[in-house]
């Protein structure tokens, strides 16, 4: 019998309709219960759950392993299916602590084979520092921000590809980036974004977030090719600023050197010159190298070149390296499923205007996709 | 057909067949060769021992050992569990363009005048065949508007490839062939229009669509340069779009010094009506089974009637068919042609029939097969979009017309329902229709099928069609899990799992590979 955990952020998205741009710290809780939120996130866990259980059609082919109260046992005692509550938690309070400890106690004690979630970036990234990559995990999106690409986009969809999984008619997984912004800054109207790290999620063609076909293996190759073809055409003495991604990670695997997956990492004759760099470092190499040449991919699902997930490459780099010299990489099926333009959000809306235009990208070896960045 | 069928009783047969192999006795053969006689075995001497033995087998062949009874049934059952072409409703195979493929056309193939001929028979005695190779080249000519034509390559991709050779061959004899490296193509050309150019080895760079769901022209400004060697574009694309620019294109290319490839596969939209020629266009292509009346080849003979401008017909493939004034001669002498792409005349079966399918139709026939093919492609997306709930069409309202195809979106009815376009081209089985083309990868529109109404269907044929989608979607809103489990009447069943085919480990395509994988393969 397969288990699967079940955790319910239940504060997930009480922030959206009061516009409180999302609920991550206690007093922002408090503050949209003032102004008549109420937990939508239950409602979506349960969505998630119908289609579950009619996707399974025999419920006992699964036991879910689930937290006390709203954390999910009240959904599961109303849903029918088989489970089993764990651990504890004060009735009517929960805190960010409760989902990792949940999550953590599935994976260790309980060794669930896939955990489902419902909630918001913050809830991907407590569920990230619980598991990482050792338990493949799917959210249902119930919070109000949601750039990370570990959700269903549907609660259904949620459901649904967890039986498939279970059952066994999906059997791929792929990571895919846990992402998250400053609440706080966001909240005065900028987005920080920032790459937390990579969950590994059940690959379905169409009912993930952002991901429209093609399986894991194929974007795995498809990445190499990329590799492939940007080492090829590496010119000497020239610094490549390769930033975060699993797009861009095969670029140093294949170089064979070391890499920091969410930061930034420099390169030169194929050489590694610095790992995980901050932008003061990469001024300094600036001031180094005559030529230099930045790799990104769009990070998150959403499309975004620079300004998220990857402020290290800051105004003052990309003045002083150049449109030009950007390379911009990404597998044919992450642009597709874009849908829109390549996005810039840098805080310079100068900069933000320069850089946008066309940009040739890299989607394979040899191969290049026009696409237009805004 | 004289009215509309709508087979609601259909069941295809069901023979839960085993594998050849799986049918085999040690010791059973279906011929049974006589022994030759003294006088033979005498003259032949040790048969074996000439054959040199780096050529001789050290263990003999495992093959199925089936009796001719057994393997005639087991063929005919197989036959059966088939919906080939010329079998059902194929109007299912968009971008495909499934045509009647007229029986007597079979039967002058058959023909032992033609079907005798040996490729090294000597000019004077082929001149009939030649004479046809040379006036179907007219037609295609006179089709295209362009100047010369070869019929050597074996299909619609090869007639591509021989595109990009000769683009190569056309730059590397001016000396720019290391800086022309690019070609650009559109992410609704068919698939070869990059795979072709890749092979070849150039760098490819695809144009995405605009809003209108035309290859974005501002984009094709930003790619082309000084490295741009050939753009190789279909039009109207996958998605039945006429592009109205595409000599806007052509003049960008032209510009920065490229060539310029019109991929036509498929001239059913506009035969008779627009010509590559007057577009600007270099070079073109038809594929003979899609335009001219051929049978697919299903990977058997095919035809890509290739043509190009006079500049670039001293890189044509050797032989060309030429005539002296007195006769047809194959001319092998081309110092700057690519070289050969294919055997001897290429695949001689297919240019008769196209050359008879041609003829048949006449000059007007040709021009009535745009607008048939047209019509037919409008009535059909017209009812199937005002007909068909949760049914819709890509780039509506964009102000284009539609040509001869319509690339359709199920999106509607898979977020009402959940039933995606996977399991409603299975369920379309179930009524005795083979199941329908959904789109190249990736899927830029969601839930995909691609509809090709040509000139072969009657009215009838579309409101069957029409009915079935009808039916299905009523289904998918009523019963789901019926439509989701399909097909239920069909010989094929649904795969367990949908991603098992990315994993080679999960399939085999011989028996030999299959005993190696049988354990992975069985493992769920």
């Amino acid at each position: 019998m397969k288990k699967v955990g079940f955790i319910v952020n239940p504060i997930a998205g009480m922030g959206g309709k009061v516009a409180l741009k999302g609920t991550d710290g206690e007093n922002i809780v408090e503050k949209a219960k003032e102004l008549g939120a109420e937990q939508e996130s239950p409602q979506k866990a349960e969505m998630a759950l119908e289609s579950l259980k009619t996707e399974l059609k025999e419920a006992d082919q699964i036991k879910l392993i689930t937290f006390p109260h709203l954390m999910g046992e009240e959904l599961l005692k109303k849903s029918g299916l088989n489970y089993q509550v764990i651990g504890s938690i004060e009735k009517n309070n929960t805190t960010a602590e409760d989902t990792k400890r949940a999550a953590r106690l599935m994976k260790e004690e309980h060794k669930v084979d896939l955990l489902l979630f419902a909630g918001g970036d913050g809830t991907a990234r407590d569920v990230y520092d619980a598991l990482e990559l050792e338990v493949p995990a799917l959210g249902i999106p119930a919070g109000v921000k949601i750039h990370s690409a570990v959700y269903a986009t549907t609660p259904q969809n949620a459901g649904i590809i967890a039986a498939r999984f279970i059952k066994g008619q999906i059997s791929a997984t792929e990571e895919a980036e846990v992402m998250d912004i400053d609440e706080k800054e966001f909240r005065k109207g900028r987005v920080t974004a920032k790459l937390y790290g990579y969950l590994k999620v059940p690959v379905e063609r169409r009912l993930r977030q952002n991901l429209k076909s093609g399986s894991a293996d194929s974007e795995e190759r498809a990445a190499e090719a990329i590799a492939a073809g940007i080492i090829e055409v590496m010119e000497k003495d020239c610094l490549y600023l390769v930033g975060p991604g699993t797009t861009t990670r095969p670029i140093m695997q294949k170089l064979n050197l070391d890499y920091s997956l969410l930061g930034v990492d420099a390169v030169a004759n194929k050489e590694l010159i610095g790992l995980d760099l901050r932008e003061a470092d990469i001024l300094q190499l600036l001031k180094k190298y005559s030529k230099a040449k930045i790799i990104v991919t769009a990070i998150g699902g959403q499309g975004y070149i620079f300004g998220r997930g990857n402020q290290q490459f800051s105004e003052k780099v990309l003045n002083k390296v150049g449109k030009k010299n950007i390379i911009v990489a990404a597998t044919r099926n992450k642009l597709s499923a874009l849908n829109g333009p390549l996005l810039i959000d840098t805080p310079d809306p100068s900069l933000n205007k320069e850089l946008a235009g066309y940009y040739k990208v890299v989607i394979g070896h040899q191969d290049f996709m026009m696409q237009k960045a805004e | 057909m004289g009215k509309t069928i709508f087979r609601e009783n259909f069941h295809q047969a069901d023979w839960d067949e085993p594998i050849i192999y799986e049918m085999s006795t040690p010791g059973v053969r279906g011929i049974l060769v006589p022994e030759p006689d003294q006088k033979i075995k005498d003259r032949a001497g040790d048969v074996l021992a000439k054959i040199p033995a780096s050529l001789r087998r050290k263990e003999e062949p495992n093959l199925p050992e089936v009796s001719q009874k057994h393997v005639l049934m087991h063929w005919t059952h197989l036959a059966q569990e088939t919906m080939g072409s010329n079998l059902t409703n194929d109007i299912s195979e968009g971008t495909c363009t499934m045509k009647y493929n007229p029986r007597i056309n079979e039967e002058l193939v058959e023909n032992t005048d033609f079907s005798l001929l040996h490729p090294e028979q000597s000019e004077e005695t082929v001149q009939g065949i030649l004479e046809i190779y040379s006036e179907f080249e007219n037609i295609v000519k006179e089709v295209s508007g362009l100047d010369k034509a070869t019929l050597q390559p074996g299909g619609g991709n090869h007639a591509v490839y021989t595109a990009a050779s000769i683009v190569r061959k056309y730059w590397e004899e001016k000396g720019e062939l290391e800086q022309r490296d690019e070609i650009i193509t559109t992410i609704f050309s068919h698939p070869c229009d990059a795979a072709t150019p890749k092979t070849a080895g150039f760098k490819v760079i695809t144009l995405q669509p605009d809003e209108q769901g035309l290859p974005d022209i501002e984009a094709l400004k930003e790619a082309v340069s000084e490295r741009t060697a050939a753009i190789f574009m279909t039009n109207p694309e996958d998605i039945g779009l006429y592009n109205p620019k595409v000599d806007k294109f052509v003049e960008i290319v032209h510009e920065v010094g490229g060539l310029c490839f019109y991929d036509q596969a498929n001239a059913n939209a506009f035969l008779g009506v627009a010509r590559a020629k007057e577009a600007g266009f270099d070079m073109c292509h038809f594929n003979v089974h899609k335009t001219f009346g051929t049978p697919h080849g299903g990977s058997g003979p095919g035809n890509g009637a290739f043509c190009c401008k006079q500049k670039l017909a001293k890189y044509l493939p050797v032989p060309t068919v030429e005539h002296d004034g007195d006769k047809y001669y194959p001319d092998y002498d081309r110092p700057h042609s690519i070289g050969k792409v294919r055997d001897f005349y290429g695949t001689a079966g297919v240019i008769v029939r196209a050359y008879a399918w041609v003829m048949a139709m006449g000059e007007e026939g040709l021009r009535e097969t745009a607008d048939i093919s047209v019509i037919n492609n409008n009535y059909l997306y017209r009812n199937l979009v005002e007909e068909v709930k949760g049914l819709s069409y890509c780039y509506p309202d964009n102000g284009l017309i539609r040509q001869e195809q319509v690339r359709y979106t199920w999106k509607e009815l898979t977020d009402d329902t959940g039933v995606d376009t996977l399991a409603i081209e299975r369920r379309i089985a179930d009524y005795g229709i083979q199941h329908y083309w959904t789109s190249h990868e990736p899927w830029l529109i969601p839930e995909p099928m691609t509809l090709e109404p040509c000139e072969s269907y009657s009215k009838d044929d579309l409101d069957e069609y029409i009915k079935v989608l009808k039916r299905i979607a009523e289904e998918a809103y009523q019963d789901p899990e019926m439509v989701k489990n399909a097909p239920h009447k069909a010989a094929s069943r649904k795969r367990k799992d949908d991603n098992m085919l990315d994993d080679p480990e999960r399939w085999a395509l011989t028996w030999r590979a299959y005993q190696k994988k049988k354990d992975k393969i069985h493992a769920d």
